[in-house]
Formats: structure tokens, sequence, C-alpha cells
């Protein structure tokens, strides 16, 4: 198979099964855990639930305390590794293309001097969470192979984003069709790894904010 | 790249150093003519040169004593350089389109010289002109 | 009747075509195909002292945009010329002899310069049912092929149906087509593609064969380095706009009427190699994007099939939207079913939990 039959393959029939994987794994479990609700908990509530829960929506996101835990690295790295993904994902002029032709709708892109900042700050800090983890004693010891696919999945694309657009190393067919394939391994992977945490994350904070609010403890 | 779409506010002197490398070259293809009459030639469409660069080549190189004019399935143009040997030989098609930009060393480009065959030709219609006329 | 053994130069003298234009041709040629400029005055002795260099022309499943492209000029070109005084001894499209005497004409022309013709191919060529949808005198396009490859010196499949198959072996290719490459596997094939390849490009192919007997230096697809090197986005006029996220949108909008990349227009530039942009077409006039309209993608494998031409290249090829609704409904219903088996999985322990009291855990 040559590069222009590889490239159309991946937009073509390797975009569908894709999407169709993506969209009906992460529908069914999602609907499957939210629809499953809480246990109950048959104590008195020593606390309002509501509102704890929404609280810990925002409040998970600066976890750390006075002393930033780990010395704020892991923190920073993170934001700045998710902040880059999401803008690069929604605002690059390509992507928006990409989405338009599937919501009908598209929107301004950023500057793509801007992107390309992005794209090296969140590959570098992707490298830097992945070495710290390695090298960290109990995060070493926590991690699966399972969180080095997801790592996996999820820098790929970026980094052959970035190739595509700078350098293409294997001419510009294949370093595009390698960027979009990277992506479709990305979405396929969603539904069945911790990369649900991308749908969840918010319902799950709620969850664990309303339970301790009930219980009258302010996380 | 046409150099008809270039940016009509073309950047200053370039820092690259073409030009500098390029006049490196003509001198010493210029010594080879001088040595023992080898003439040389460097394709300009052929090379890389920053925007600019090409007319900053053509302002050093100047214009000598000579030019000349060719009609042959289009228009093609000699110059002589500031500096004799040098000549600039520009082919354009029929459409006016430039399908070769060269600078050739050389005591004469080699286009304007009649070729032996040419000559032989013309040796003939003459005889058949004079032929014709007695 | 022309002296076959007349030179190509002494032909186009007596059309008043001197010397001095080959070598203005050769320089030219020379410059086009990446040669040093001293290799022309050699070129051009050679080119004008070459006898009828037999070429034979098999047209096969095409619509002869390929010959129209090289043999239509508005204004005489030596390319034209050098064409018209090649020994084509074999072209349906241009030859005067018709039925069995033009294919005694190949026959005899084979014979006569078994080894060193050179054949053209355009169209492709048509397998299934023994080859039935495409003949020739009633020998099948493939027969044909076999038969006279075996004396070419050389092959050049012109055009994208002879290289890759085209448009016969586009989706669902009813008729089996095939490329030369697909057939021929034993001699030197250049493949020269587009729909059409451009002419000077086509000529330029022959006259390089023909000037230094050799073929042109080609990429792993068989195609001249010198013309097919580069895509047509690197070599683009408007790469700028591109590179400044200056899009058309729309045919008519402000960015089309300011000249705009047509990258969101379904431009297959960045992914196609060819000449367009550089030597462009018609004698150097224009190409496709000068005129507005984003590159087709012709001279690559299987552009016919390669999604919508007005899709752009970060946009999917197939029906994701439709997909995405059917997965959508799918996940529901398969989700809802789910999370109800869940609940009532969850109901039926709660309904049989045993309070626990502390008297239990005594």
């Amino acid at each position: 198979m040559n590069d222009a039959d590889f490239l159309l393959w991946v937009r073509g029939p390797g975009m569908i099964i894709a999407v169709a994987v993506f969209v009906f794994g992460v529908l069914v479990r999602f609907l499957e855990m939210w629809l499953l609700g809480k246990n109950v908990d048959l104590a008195e509530p020593k606390g309002a639930a509501f509102g704890a829960g929404v609280r810990t929506m925002f409040t998970r996101s600066a976890p750390c305390g006075e002393e930033m835990c780990d010395g704020g690295f892991v923190l920073f790295s993170s934001w700045a590794f998710h902040i880059a993904f999401v803008l690069i994902f929604l605002f690059l002029a390509p992507h928006i293309l990409f989405l338009k032709s599937i919501l009908g709708f598209g929107w301004p892109a950023l500057p793509k001097a801007l992107m390309t900042i992005l794209a090296i700050i969140g590959i570098i800090s992707m490298v830097a969470l992945l070495v710290h983890r390695f090298f960290h004693a109990v995060r070493n010891f926590l991690g699966k192979t399972v969180d080095y696919v997801a790592w996996t999945a999820t820098f790929l694309p970026l980094l052959t984003g970035y190739l595509a657009a700078h350098s293409p190393l294997f001419g510009y067919s294949m370093s595009l069709a390698l960027h979009i394939l990277s992506f479709e391994i990305f979405i396929v992977l969603i539904p069945f790894t911790k990369l649900m945490h991308m749908f969840t994350v918010w319902v799950a904070r709620y969850i664990n904010g309303a339970a301790f609010g009930r219980k009258g403890v302010a996380v | 790249m046409n150099l008809l779409h270039s940016p009509a506010n073309a950047t200053p002197p370039s820092q690259i150093g073409n030009i500098h490398a390029l006049l490196a070259e003509i001198a010493a293809l210029l010594g080879k003519l001088a040595e023992n009459g080898g003439s040389g030639f460097i394709d300009l469409k052929s090379l890389p040169l920053a925007p600019g660069e090409a007319r900053q080549l053509h302002d050093i190189l100047g214009r000598g004593e000579v030019t000349a004019s060719i009609d042959a399935l289009g228009p093609s143009e000699i110059i002589e350089t500031r500096y004799p040997g040098v000549w600039r030989v520009l082919h354009r098609n029929a459409g006016g389109d430039i399908t070769a930009d060269l600078l050739e060393i050389a005591h004469i480009p080699e286009i304007l010289k009649a070729h032996p065959d040419d000559v032989r030709t013309s040796r003939l219609r003459v005889l058949e002109r004079l032929a014709g006329t007695q | 009747m022309p002296d076959p053994f007349m030179t190509l130069g002494e032909k186009l003298a007596l059309q008043g075509v001197t010397r001095r234009t080959f070598l203005k041709y050769c320089t030219s040629l020379a410059s086009l195909m990446a040669l040093p400029p001293a290799m022309a005055a050699e070129m051009a002795e050679k080119l004008a002292k070459s006898t009828r260099q037999p070429v034979i022309w098999l047209s096969f499943q095409e619509c002869t945009g390929c010959t129209e492209s090289i043999a239509r000029s508005h204004s005489p070109t030596l390319e034209s010329l050098i064409f018209d005084a090649i020994s084509l001894d074999y072209h349906h499209t241009l030859q005067a002899a018709s039925g069995g005497a033009a294919e005694a004409a190949r026959l005899a022309s084979m014979k006569e310069h078994y080894g060193k013709y050179i054949l053209v191919v355009d169209g492709a060529i048509p397998m299934k049912d023994g080859g039935v949808y495409s003949t020739i005198a009633g020998i099948s396009n493939y027969d044909m092929l076999i038969d006279t490859a075996k004396g070419a010196a050389a092959i050049i499949a012109a055009g994208t149906c002879a290289a890759y198959g085209g448009l016969p072996h586009a989706n669902p290719n009813p008729t089996g087509a095939v490329s030369v490459s697909d057939i021929v596997k034993d001699k030197p094939i250049i493949n020269v593609p587009g729909c059409p390849p451009i002419a000077t490009v086509m000529t330029g192919v022959i006259a390089h064969v023909l000037t230094l007997g050799a073929l042109p230096e080609l990429d792993e697809q068989k195609r001249p380095k010198v013309f097919f090197g580069d895509t047509i986005h690197d070599r683009c006029y408007r790469r700028p706009f591109y590179d400044q996220g200056k899009f058309a949108k729309t045919f008519d909008d402000e960015g089309a009427r300011n000249g705009w990349c047509l990258f969101e227009l379904g431009c297959k530039g960045p992914v196609t190699r060819n000449a367009c942009a550089t030597l462009k077409w018609n004698g150097g006039a224009s190409f496709p994007i000068e005129s507005g309209h984003p590159c087709l993608g012709c001279s690559e494998p299987n552009f016919w099939d390669a999604g919508d031409f007005y899709r752009a290249l970060p946009e999917p090829a197939g029906k994701v939207l439709t997909t995405a609704a059917a997965a959508v409904a799918a996940g529901a219903v398969i989700g809802i079913a789910a999370g109800a088996i869940g609940r009532r999985k969850k109901a039926k322990a709660a309904a049989e939990r045993k309070p626990v009291t502390s008297d239990d855990l005594k």
C-alpha cells in the first residue's frame, strides 16, 4: 500500500471505524455508570450534598495546599499539558475544518505560531511527566501497563501532528496519515481506558464532593 | 520560484551571502577562460536565491557594451555585463516565459555563433540564389 | 514520403529551424531537467544528428487527453516540431493509415527496429473476462502490450491511466483495469502521470531519452524526479497565504477573489507531486490553482477515489456524521440497557440486605 492509499484509508474506513467505536463505547460506558447511580448512604446527613459537590468540581483542579505537593511539578506540568492539548485540538485551523465537517459549524482559529509554542509545551510536559513517573518510587510502583499505553496514545497525536506540520519526516502524505491514524487509535482507546476521565471527571468530582459534603466534611 | 510573484518590497541586501559565493565562482571561471579559453556556465534558474538577491546580482553585474537579441521560436537576449567575458543569456519561449537564465563565461556565447551545419546550408542556399539570378 | 535517413536536424532545417534554435531548446531543456548547462551543446548535437527515433504509441483505455495535451500547441514550439519529426510509426489519432494497414505498419516497425523503439502507452489495460473490454483489430490490449513490449528499448507510461490505472481503475473498476507496470515487469518503465500530463513534461521526457539515450532519474513510483520531485504545495505561489492562515472559504468570497489559499476548498496540493506550479500549462499560461480551482491531485494513484475533490485533506473522506449518529443510537440503547441491568442488581442487593446490628459484630 503506498502513501496515498494509506492516507485515503485512514481518512475513510479508518475514521468511520474509530468514530463508531469511540461514540458507541463512550456512550455505553458513560450511561451505564451514570444510570447505576450512587450507593445509598444510610447515615443521617450532616451537611449539604449539592453545594459541596459543585465546589469539589472546581477545587479538585488545584488539589494541593500551601505545600504545593511535590513542589508543584506534577500540578503545573499536568495543567500545561491539558491546556495545550485542548487548545490545539479545538483551535488549530485544520482541526476546525475536521470538526466542522462533522458538526456542521466552525469557529475562528488561533495563530499558527501560538499553536507551535503550545505543541512544544505539550510535548515537553508530557515527556517530563513520564520520566517523573518512571523515576518516582511510589508512582512507578502504582503504574500499570495500561497507564503507559494511555500515555503513548495521547502523546503520539501531539508528536505526529507537530511533525506533519513542521518537518514531515516521511513526506507530507505519510506524516498526515500517521497523525490521523494516531488520533484514531487514541479515540478507540478512550472507552476502554482511564482516558474516559475526559467525560467522567466532572461527574466523579461531584459525586465525591457530594458524598463528603453529606457527611459534613469539606474536601 | 517565479520571480513575478515575489513581494514588491523585496528585502534589503541579503545577509545570506549567496552573491559573494557567486562572484567567487565567476572569478574562478574567468580565470579558467583566461588560462585555456575554456568557457563555463552558471544556471541562475537552478540557484536558490533569496528574495532580492537576483536583482542585487544583476545590479552588480550591470551592462557592458554588447546587447544581442535572437528570434528563434521566441525571443532571447544576450547581454554583456560590465565584466567582459561574463554574459547573461536569457531565453524566452514564444509566449514570453523565461525558459533559461544563465551566466556564460566565454569569449562569446556559444549561441551567437553560426553552427557549422547551418553554415553549410547557407552556402548551398547562396549558391542557389546565385544560380537563380543568372 | 519523408526520407528515412534524414536526421532530425536536416529535417527541421528544411522548415527553417537552425541549429541555433536547437541549442536554445537544449539549453532550456537542460535547465528544466536540472542538468549542467554545459551539456546543452552535446545534447543539441545528438538531437540534431538523431535519425528517426522510432516510436510506437499504443492507446488503450484512454480518453485521448494525453495525446491532445502534447499534440495541441497554440504557438509552434520546438517540442511540437520534434514530436512531428520523430518517427511516429503507430498512433491511432495521429497516423494517416487505418485498419489493416495501420497494424501492418506497427508490426513492420517492431521488426525493423527490434530492441530500439520507444513504446509510449496511454490508457489503462482491462484484464477482466480475457481483456475483451478494450480491443484493437481484435487483439486485446493486454496481448498487444505484451507483444509490443518485447522489442521496446524503454516504455513511457503516459498519463495517470497508463501509470496507475486512472479513471477506468476507479471504484468499482468494472473492467478490471490495471496499469502498464502491473503487466510489464522486465523493461525499463517511466511513469509520466497527470490527467493529462503537462505537455512540456511529456516532451521533456521523450527529448531526454532521445538526446541522452538514457532514462532520467526516477523516484520509487518510476516518475522522473526532476518533474515529480516536489509537491504542488511546496512550489505554489499561494503558499504564503497558507502559511498566514488566509484561506478562501467559498469559490466567490473575498478570499477567493484575493487569490488566497484553496486548502479549505479541497486542494490536494500538499499530497500531489507534479510540475504544475513551476512549469504550468499551455506553454506556461496558468495552472488550476492560479485559475482559482483547487488541485485535484491528478498525478497521484487513485485520485478519483480519494474522497471528494472539494473536501479538504483534514476532513474525513467517508460518512462520519451518519456513522456517529448510528453509534449514538446504538450506544444509547446498549448503555441504557446496561444501566438498567445494573440498577436492577443494585435494587436486588438492597432488597436482600440484611441489617447488621452491633450484636452481630460481637
